[in-house]
């Protein structure tokens, strides 16, 4: 799964300056064709620089999202909820391994971005510094996040870089399953006994304000990513990606008997668009600055798996050692 | 046919299989290296689907349904060797149990194939493939880490040293030993036992690590008779956390 709300640099006049003017209208041109550009082609210095910087993210995402529904599955009640959690957060690590290999193509190892990673250099969606305290927060992660992941995932494969789209393509067709196990985990517990209902609705309050997040910030205040768009890097608006979502689905969890923690949400029937309290975007700085809830703790169980498996890893590159190949 | 002697014999299975999986799965997001974390993922929801395979035998044969009969018992009340439950430790022992369990698993499934009781022969048969796999990702890791480095052949040495007296638990003979064998259920924990040595020498003798001498290893018995470490009861704890908030519900 993944977040917008991607952490843009401001751009400076003369990023493109030392640029050779004939080959980055050529480029262009393909763009604007809808040509994909593949990782030997000539490409911009800062095209580059973006996309790793948003498939790194990206790809960060998957694993530090793995670490919250992780956490439920050796408590997902009974074996059909078990195997599907299990099923569901090994995807999330298989996107990342896919998300890595296709930011490679870019020239950045894995190793300097899962260090980067650590450091705090690189970031991930800010969705997952906030704890999943119960299993209805489990599912609505699986429900939700996941299903926003899908809008902005969707909108990306539609993207100008080749290996980042058919890496999404892939991955869009797993998260639909995701979304599938989340929306029945949900019915069960807003359908389910009063103690099911209230945990759900209890979920729905934590979790909307950091789902409102999840988009990014607002486009009147968001880094100008003009440039970004026209390269197709960026396919679509935080703030379209995040009424695309609330149109799909709130009046599904409306459906359910669940309230939303917001009195101004509605659907303006004229204008089409939906209309919100806006989020606290001081808080979101703060958190992805790394002073959320959990920051610290993700970061800290990236940090020690990185660390007690760094023995492994030098085996594997010991001069005999052979390439073990992945068992799926 | 003696249904006592059968259900005990499925319970130790479905249990193993259960306890290991869940062990397995909490490598998610923690393994060495992305490719090893998805392998022990998918190790792990094959050994729970076989295990809840195995209950739903043992429903048919009277038992209480799948998800009673693995989230609502204690510690006394599973059959699964003792070696499963222990904690996951560093990855040279998650590794080596992986190992030293899965060479067992693979052969016990073969055995069973040719079981008198068709619906554990059937049930055999159709993963004897998937256990090969797990196996077959041991022994290549253990081919490996067992000769790379100074440290990884210490690691997976005393992980080994630690591991052995555990794993042969696993082959402790139940009180039906002999009407199992002699009915067709099953060719016996000794027979298994042999051929299990026989594949973990093989194994250990194309690497660094050093194999003690059979004879010198205590087996650590119970958990067939549900005796078990203190590790097991927290595990289930966790386990059946929120399915015990309301175990008629619907989760
Ligand atoms: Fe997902
Ligand atoms: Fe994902
Ligand atoms: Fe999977």
């Amino acid at each position: 799964m993944y977040g917008g709300g991607n952490v843009f640099e401001a751009m400076k006049a003369t990023a493109l300056a030392d640029e050779d003017p004939k080959k980055l209208a050529e480029f262009e041109a393909r763009i604007d064709r809808g040509e994909k550009i593949e990782p030997t082609d000539w490409m911009p210095q800062l095209y580059r620089k973006q996309l790793i910087r948003m498939i790194e993210q990206h790809a960060h995402s998957e694993i530090i999202g793995a670490l919250p529904e992780g956490t439920w599955i050796t408590r997902a009640p009974g074996f059909k909820r078990k195997l599907a959690l299990m099923a569901k957060v090994q995807d999330e690590v298989g996107h990342a391994q896919l998300l890595y290999a296709a930011a490679e193509t870019l020239g950045k190892p894995r190793e300097q971005m899962i260090d980067d990673l650590i450091s705090g250099k690189s970031k991930y969606s800010n969705i997952f510094n906030y704890p999943a305290f119960t299993w209805a927060d489990s599912c609505f992660i699986s429900w939700l996040v996941d299903a926003g992941a899908i809008v902005n995932q969707l909108a990306n494969s539609k993207g100008s870089y080749g290996p980042y789209c058919r890496a999404l393509e892939r991955i869009c067709a797993e998260e639909s399953f995701h979304l599938k196990y989340g929306h029945h985990c949900v019915i069960h517990l807003a359908t389910g006994t009063k103690k099911q209902r209230e945990m759900m609705q209890a979920a729905v309050n934590r979790w909307w304000a950091p789902m409102m997040h999840f988009f990014g910030p607002s486009d009147k205040i968001s880094v100008h990513s003009e440039i970004l768009m026209k390269w197709k890097v960026k396919m679509a608006s935080n703030d379209e990606c995040r009424q695309q979502f609330l149109d799909m689905y709130v009046p599904k969890i409306w459906e359910l008997g669940l309230t939303i923690p917001d009195d101004k949400l509605r659907k303006n029937t004229e204008t089409g668009l939906w209309e919100y309290t806006e989020p606290d975007w001081d808080e979101f700085k703060r958190v992805i600055n790394g002073d959320g809830p959990c920051n610290k703790e993700r970061l800290a169980v990236r940090r020690i798996a990185e660390e007690r498996g760094k023995w492994v890893r030098e085996a594997l590159l010991a001069p005999k050692a052979k390439y073990v190949t992945p068992l799926a | 046919m003696n249904t006592e002697a059968l259900k005990e014999l499925i319970y130790k299975m479905a249990d193993d299989l259960l306890i290991l999986g869940h062990r397995n799965s909490e490598w998610t997001g923690m393994g060495p290296l992305l490719e090893e974390d998805i392998a022990f993922s998918s190790m792990a929801q094959d050994k729970v689907g076989q295990s809840w395979q195995l209950y739903k035998i043992l429903h048919t044969l009277g038992e209480n349904d799948p998800d009673t009969v693995a989230f609502m018992r204690n510690a006394d009340q599973f059959h699964n060797a003792q070696l499963c439950e222990l904690p996951n430790g560093e990855y040279d022992f998650s590794l080596i149990r992986h190992f030293l369990f899965d060479t067992a698993e693979l052969l016990k499934y073969q055995m069973l194939a040719n079981s008198s009781y068709t619906d554990l022969a059937n049930l055999a048969k159709k993963v004897k493939g998937e256990a090969k796999y797990h196996s077959m990702h041991a022994k290549i890791w253990i081919k490996q880490l067992g000769s790379a480095t100074p440290e990884s052949i210490e690691r997976l040495q005393q992980s080994l040293d630690v591991a052995l007296p555990y794993a042969l638990g696993m082959f402790e003979k139940s009180p039906y030993e002999k009407e199992i064998i002699d009915e067709g259920l099953f060719g016996g924990e000794e027979v298994l036992m042999e051929a299990w040595k026989a594949e973990v020498e093989k194994i250990i003798s194309d690497t660094k690590l050093i194999l003690p001498d059979w004879s010198t290893i205590a087996p650590v018995y119970g958990g067939r008779k549900g005796v078990h470490t203190k590790h097991l009861q927290p595990l289930l704890d966790e386990m059946s956390e929120v399915f015990k908030v309301d175990p008629t519900a619907d989760w």
